[in-house]
């Protein structure tokens, strides 16, 4: 009998010369109060960061915060299922939410001179470097789709998307970019 | 762009947010001694100011709070934003009715 699983694929992404797409990565969604968000730090190896808007990331790991009670957290794609145990057990008896969404979203990586420039085409944050340093991250608008910005340099921005909405994203960064080089 | 100062993540443009009605309305703490006329006020009864008005918004594209503000209806200036469960700054409260 053939094999019948089929293989992931990503979505479609427009190419473009500042946006290139991430490796599959593990993602999960975790609400909670402060001691909840500490210990996943420490089981992801993420320093603990209670600050507003601020990415806390260590190697490969990564936990952005989202709002008061939620957090983004971010691992390898190979370490998912062994992780997930991890925080399962580390987070037991507390009360939490911990949901998987590794596929329900695809990374995006904007980088060079005008990463900035480019994202503003469609998201009217100030993306200064003095008023959105390196290392602060948010959930906010871009164009007519939601997406969680971070910025880990000062001319490198990783965006996630929904992957249902990559496709908008990056074709509008495309046209963006088309325009910046005119 | 109207921009809207989120009490957790401060100034943030108004695409992010959505109005979330009149703010500071108490449940009755004991509906069944409410008369239909008094639950009826509760569920649907609310405000119409010009001028300073007390309401709810939502940072549904940011960090999803509610959020209370005071906003005026007149300028669409806002005065204060400030959590849930806090008081109106005193220097503004008597602003609302």
């Amino acid at each position: 009998m053939p094999n019948a699983i089929a293989t992931r694929q990503g979505p479609y992404v427009a190419p473009s010369a500042l946006v290139r797409v991430l490796p599959h990565a593990a993602r999960w969604v975790l609400r909670g109060d402060s001691s909840v968000m500490a210990t996943a730090a420490s089981t992801l190896g993420v320093p603990f960061v209670e600050r507003p808007c601020q990415a806390a990331a260590q190697s490969d790991c990564a936990a952005l915060w989202l709002g008061p009670d939620e957090r983004l957290l971010i691992a390898p794609a190979d370490a998912q299922s062994e992780l997930a145990a991890r925080l399962q057990t580390a987070l037991a008896g507390q009360p939490h939410s911990l949901v998987e969404v590794s596929h329900r979203q695809v990374a995006l990586e904007i980088a060079g001179e005008h990463a900035a420039v480019l994202l503003n085409s469609g998201c009217p944050l100030d993306l200064h470097v003095s008023a959105f340093p390196a290392g602060m991250c948010t959930r906010t608008m871009f164009a007519k789709t939601e997406i969680v910005l971070w910025r880990t340099a000062e001319q490198r921005f990783h965006v996630e998307v929904w992957r249902s909405f990559a496709a908008y994203l990056s074709k509008y960064l495309a046209l963006a970019a088309g325009e910046l080089a005119a | 762009m109207l921009l809207i100062n989120c009490p957790y993540c401060g100034e943030r443009p108004e695409p992010e947010f959505v109005y979330g009605g009149q703010a500071h309305i108490a449940r009755p703490t004991d509906p069944r001694a409410c008369s239909d006329q008094q639950w009826a006020d509760y569920l649907y009864l609310r405000d119409n100011v010009k001028g300073v008005h007390n309401e709810r918004w939502r940072h549904t594209h940011g960090c999803g709070r509610f959020f209370n503000a005071l906003r005026d209806t007149t300028t669409d200036r806002f005065l204060a934003t400030y959590e849930v469960g806090h008081e109106p700054p005193a220097t503004l409260k008597g602003a609302h009715s």
